[in-house]
Parts: structure tokens; C-alpha cells; sequence
């Protein structure tokens, strides 16, 4: 839907080479840009149609499907448990977006610098990004084992807690240690997108502001903050985007639980759609995720844009 | 020496002695989870169903651990090949289709040229979690659910805004005047992309390969709803259905292999590759 709006089509400037047939230049372009095109299309354009004709109907697995018009809108206004399962999402995405930026800011300072075991560092902080979130989850699920696990045994083997707790059957308890390996897992990926921002700062302009007598957080936040707000700015959007579509570690760790607290956006669609089979109805929760994240994608970018000094 | 210079001596070795010390242990505890699940995957499974402290063997090492992978489901060597084909699938034709793409973008005039190339890189706003039941429907109707090859064709899809972007830059970076001596020189335009373009815009193949593979090898929720036969499970997909019981009392030492097969590749091609994927990172960083 964002396609259609944001393309601004320019009227395609002559041929470079006039001696060569432009009619068959053309149709070689094109030719060569036709597999991604196709595939953009078939996987991408006609199912973001189909998700929003979709939303339209009733829309069994099998049998027919028939058109209710806003009913499944209609349905989902009065939805709590999916309302629920917004609320958790951002909350989730909040506090997620809050810590990493905790962790990975500080570690972009550390590892920016060209000094000894500097890429050593940044190369360590970064592995587990390269791990997939199925593994990570199924790694941490397992940490969190309340039988075979660490943390719980830990616990209780250094006398911080009587019993040994299980972590799953809380919310707090779950909640929190998927947000640590959730940060464990992405810091890096911040890091070193705040690195990059660090780095492209000319450095005469921070010798200059030294040499004006600037203390180190006044450098920080006069200098440093206000020529990294479009980096800045990408690590929040991905960040953001990336937590309000959490759903492996969810599924993974606590199958949403415990008592469906955990459940996800992502997740209350999934379900929608692929357990109980309502398809019409899961599209229309997709379309109230896609609004919502494009709303937040144009937000963030305005706000950032327009305050010039943070 | 001097007494001021000995000071400002002592002050830079402490200075250093502090930042190192801050260093390896935050390095220690990015590395601790890892060690952790490669170490207990080596244990014997009776000590793996106790908590891991410490995390090494103490009973003796062993890969009784991966034999048993070989119970779940297909066997692990099937799923690993499931995981394989669909991750080298990807890459193959990531690599293909953003070359041919790229050199498109970079070097041809066409109608609507710029539309299409802005639609490509805007698919990356709409996230594939939002188009997952038409796409299940989709793939269905080509006969392509449960194919390794419909989930290599959504993947690559997925990937496209990424590898296209990154190879019409690739291509864009080549002076146009290599290739204009080459086509003086009477070469097609097939033979000009191949034995002249590509090996000048290689490093961008690379770093187009390596996030096809991660990526692929990786990802879960497309897997999971698409894949219903347990045959062409994913590894990912697998673990995650012993881990729920699905295939009797959950062992936790032969997931911990399982953990430590799916992230070996992902570790190992990060280490020795890290310039290309940074490079890929800083691309869309820089933009």
C-alpha cells in the first residue's frame, strides 16, 4: 500500500548511446530486471492485495468464502484478547528498544576507536546476531528450564532464592528473561549501527569543542547526540519494527505463557489464522499491524527530523 | 625517567588495565550462552538432565548427545539437508536474481525504471508477517505448500529488497568505461556481465550469498506455517517440536546439539566473512 503512494514515477530520459536501437535496449532492461519483478509481485504485491480482500470476507481454510464487508473489523474492535495482545507488544517493545539502547550505546563508545582488541571486541558482542532466533530461543528455553535449566538451579545453589523457582510460571520471571536474551542477542547489531554513526562524526569538530573548553557530556550531548540523530534514527525504526513483530522467542520459550500473557501481535495472528482457521479474520488483525507500523516508521522519522538539537 | 613521566605511565597502564578488565567481561558474558549449550551438548545424557554447573562434561565427553538426533522425525541428516537446500536454494537465486537485477538498475534506461526500482526497496516497509495467509494460500494454489522450493522462492523474495539494493550500488561503483571498452571490443552483453562485470562486482555477490544464508538458514515462523509435513521440517522447526514433546520426554542435552549444529554454520561463516556482512550492514546504515 505504501508502494502505490510513495513512487514517484520521473519520464524515462533518452537512451545514453543513440546508436543503438533504443526500442530493443529498452526491452533487454527490462528483461533483466523481469525475475525480481516477478517474484516481487507474486510474493509481495498480490498477496498485500489479497490481505487486504481478505479482510473483506469470511474466509474458512476449506469451503467458500463470503463477504461480510468491516465485519471482521467490526470483530476486532471488540476483540480484548487481541487488544491485549497489542498492549503486551508494546509494552514489550518499549522496554525491549529502552535496554538495548542501554547496552549497545555504551559498548558503540567502547569498541568505536581504533585501539588494541578493539575488533576483537566488536566481533564477540556481535556473534550471537548472527545466531537465529529459533536457536537462541531454544537455547535460552532451555536455560530457563526449571529441571535441566541454569538459572532457576543458579538461583537457588547460591542461596538467593529458598526454593527453586520456576521462571515460566511467572510473567515477571519470563517476561524479563526473554528481554535479556533478546538484548543478549541483538545489542551488537545496535552497536554497531551506532558505530557507524560515531565514526562518520569529524573529529576536528570534537578537537574544536575540547579545545573550547566542551566537558565530556556536554561533547556528548552537544556534539555527539545531535550529529547522530539519523543513525540514531535507524537503529530506533529497526529496533522498534523488528520488537512489534516479535514472535520466535514467544512461541519458543513460553508457547505465550504463562496464561497467554506473553502472547504477541504476530502471535494472536498466527493463531487466528493457522490454528483456528479464521483467515479473513487474520488478515484484518494483519492489516491493523500494518497501519500501526507504518504509523510508527512516519513518526519516528517526523519527530527526528524536526528537532534539530534532541 | 622522570617522576611525571613514570606517573603518566602508571595512569595509562591502569586506564588499561580497566578498559581490557570491562572488555573481556562483557565479552565473557556475550560468549557464556554459547559455551554453555556447545559445552552441555557433549555431555552424557543422563548428567544433561541435571542443571549445568558447571557446563562442562564432568562424566566423561561424549556425542551420545547427536546420536539421538537421529530419532527425531526424518533423522537429523534429513532435516540438516532440508535446512541446506532451502539456505544454498536461497543463495543461488538471490545471487542470480539481484545480478541480473542490478546490472538492470545500474546500466539500462527503461520505462518506469525508477517505480519499479522504489517498489522493490519499499516491499522492505510491509513486513512478511502481515502477508503470511494470503502467501499460504498462494503457495497452496502453485502447488508449492510444504515444497522446499515455494519457501526458497518466499525467501528469496524476502531478500530482494536487500540484494538488489546492494547490487545495483555494486554496479553503479563500476566506471562505465570498462565495459564500453569491453563492447567495442565486440563482446555480447551476456559475456560482458560475465567475464568482465562479475568479478568486479564480487564482494557485493559475497555479501548478498552470506545474508541469503543466515537469513534462510534461520528463519522460523514461514517455515513453521508452511512446512505442515514433518519430513520437510526445517531444523529450526524441528528442535522447536522436541523441544515442545512432540516426540516423547523432552531431552535437553540432544536439543543443546541440536542448537550447537543449527549455530556452528551461522558462527563459523560470520568469522571467516565478517567484512562482507558488516559491509552489508553499513550499506543500509550509511543510506
Amino acid at each position: 500500500m505504501a508502494t502505490e503512494t510513495l513512487t514517484t514515477a520521473s519520464s524515462p530520459r533518452p537512451t545514453r548511446n543513440p546508436r543503438r536501437r533504443p526500442g530493443r535496449r529498452q526491452l533487454v532492461g527490462l528483461l533483466f530486471v523481469a525475475p525480481a519483478l516477478l517474484l516481487v509481485v507474486a510474493f509481495f504485491v498480490i498477496p498485500l492485495g489479497m490481505t487486504a480482500w481478505m479482510s473483506l470476507h469470511n474466509w474458512p481454510l476449506l469451503g467458500k468464502s463470503s463477504f461480510i464487508g468491516l465485519g471482521n473489523y467490526e470483530a476486532l474492535l471488540a476483540d480484548g484478547r487481541f487488544w491485549s495482545a497489542m498492549r503486551f507488544t508494546l509494552y514489550y517493545t518499549v522496554v525491549v528498544t529502552v535496554v538495548i539502547f542501554a547496552v549497545a550505546f555504551p559498548l558503540a563508545l567502547f569498541v568505536e576507536r581504533q585501539r588494541p582488541l578493539a575488533g576483537f571486541y566488536r566481533t564477540i558482542y556481535f556473534l550471537p546476531v548472527v545466531v537465529g532466533f529459533g536457536s537462541a530461543s531454544l537455547l535460552w528455553a532451555w536455560l530457563m528450564n526449571v529441571d535441566a535449566g541454569l538459572f532457576g538451579p543458579a538461583l537457588q545453589q547460591l542461596g538467593l532464592t529458598e526454593k527453586r523457582i520456576n521462571i515460566l510460571s511467572s510473567f515477571d520471571a519470563t517476561f524479563w528473561s526473554v528481554i535479556a536474551m533478546v538484548v543478549w542477542k541483538t545489542s551488537g547489531f545496535t552497536m554497531i549501527i551506532l558505530m557507524t554513526g560515531l565514526q562518520g562524526i569529524p573529529t576536528d569538530l570534537r578537537e574544536a569543542a575540547r579545545i573550547d573548553g566542551a566537558s565530556r557530556p556536554q561533547l556528548f550531548t552537544r556534539i555527539t547526540l545531535p550529529l547522530m540523530r539519523r543513525t540514531i534514527a535507524l537503529a530506533l525504526i529497526l529496533s522498534v519494527a523488528g520488537s512489534m513483530l516479535a514472535f520466535d522467542q514467544f512461541y519458543i520459550i513460553a508457547q505465550g505463557g504463562p496464561r497467554n500473557t506473553t502472547l504477541t501481535a504476530v502471535y494472536w495472528i498466527f493463531n487466528s489464522s493457522f490454528v483456528s482457521f479464521r483467515m479473513g479474520y487474520g488478515a484484518a488483525l494483519s492489516m491493523v499491524l500494518l497501519v500501526i507500523l507504518l504509523a510508527i516508521s512516519v513518526v519516528q522519522l517526523r519527530i527526528l527530523r524536526t528537532h534539530e538539537g534532541i | 625517567m622522570s617522576a611525571r613521566q613514570a606517573a603518566r605511565r602508571r595512569k595509562a597502564l591502569l586506564n588499561g588495565i580497566a578498559r581490557h578488565g570491562f572488555g573481556m567481561g562483557v565479552a565473557l558474558l556475550f560468549l557464556a550462552p554459547l559455551a554453555w549449550s556447545i559445552l552441555v551438548s557433549f555431555k552424557r545424557p543422563i548428567e544433561a538432565r541435571k542443571p549445568p554447573i558447571p557446563p562442562w562434561p564432568v562424566d566423561g565427553a561424549t556425542l551420545d548427545n547427536y546420536a539421538v538426533l537421529n530419532d527425531f522425525g526424518a533423522g537429523i541428516w534429513a532435516h540438516a539437508g532440508n535446512s541446506l537446500t532451502v539456505a544454498l536454494g536461497t543463495v543461488i537465486i538471490s545471487v542470480i536474481v539481484s545480478l541480473l537485477a542490478g546490472y538492470g538498475f545500474s546500466r539500462f534506461k527503461f520505462p518506469f525504471k525508477n517505480t519499479l526500482f522504489v517498489l522493490i526497496i519499499m516491499s522492505i516497509m510491509v513486513p512478511f508477517q502481515s502477508i503470511l495467509t494470503p502467501l499460504f494460500l498462494i503457495l497452496s494454489a502453485l502447488k508449492l505448500q510444504n515444497s522446499l522450493f515455494g519457501l526458497i522462492l518466499v525467501y528469496v523474495t524476502l531478500q530482494l529488497p536487500f540484494s538488489v539494493f546492494m547490487m545495483r550500488n555494486a554496479f553503479d561503483a563500476v566506471p562505465r568505461e570498462i565495459e564500453e571498452a569491453a563492447r567495442v571490443d565486440g563482446a555480447s552483453v551476456w559475456l560482458v556481465l560475465v567475464k568482465v562485470m562479475l568479478p568486479l562486482v564480487f564482494p557485493g555477490v559475497v555479501t548478498v550469498a552470506i545474508f541469503a544464508f543466515l537469513n534462510s538458514w534461520n528463519e522460523f515462523l514461514a517455515a513453521l506455517i508452511f512446512m505442515t509435513d514433518q519430513d520437510k521440517y526445517t531444523l529450526p522447526i524441528l528442535m522447536t517440536a522436541v523441544a515442545s514433546g512432540q516426540f516423547g520426554t523432552i531431552n535437553w542435552g540432544a536439543i543443546q546439539s541440536g542448537v550447537t549444529v543449527m549455530m556452528l554454520p551461522c558462527l563459523a561463516l560470520f568469522l571467516l566473512l565478517q567484512r562482507y556482512y558488516v559491509r552489508g550492514l553499513t550499506a543500509g546504515a550509511v543510506k
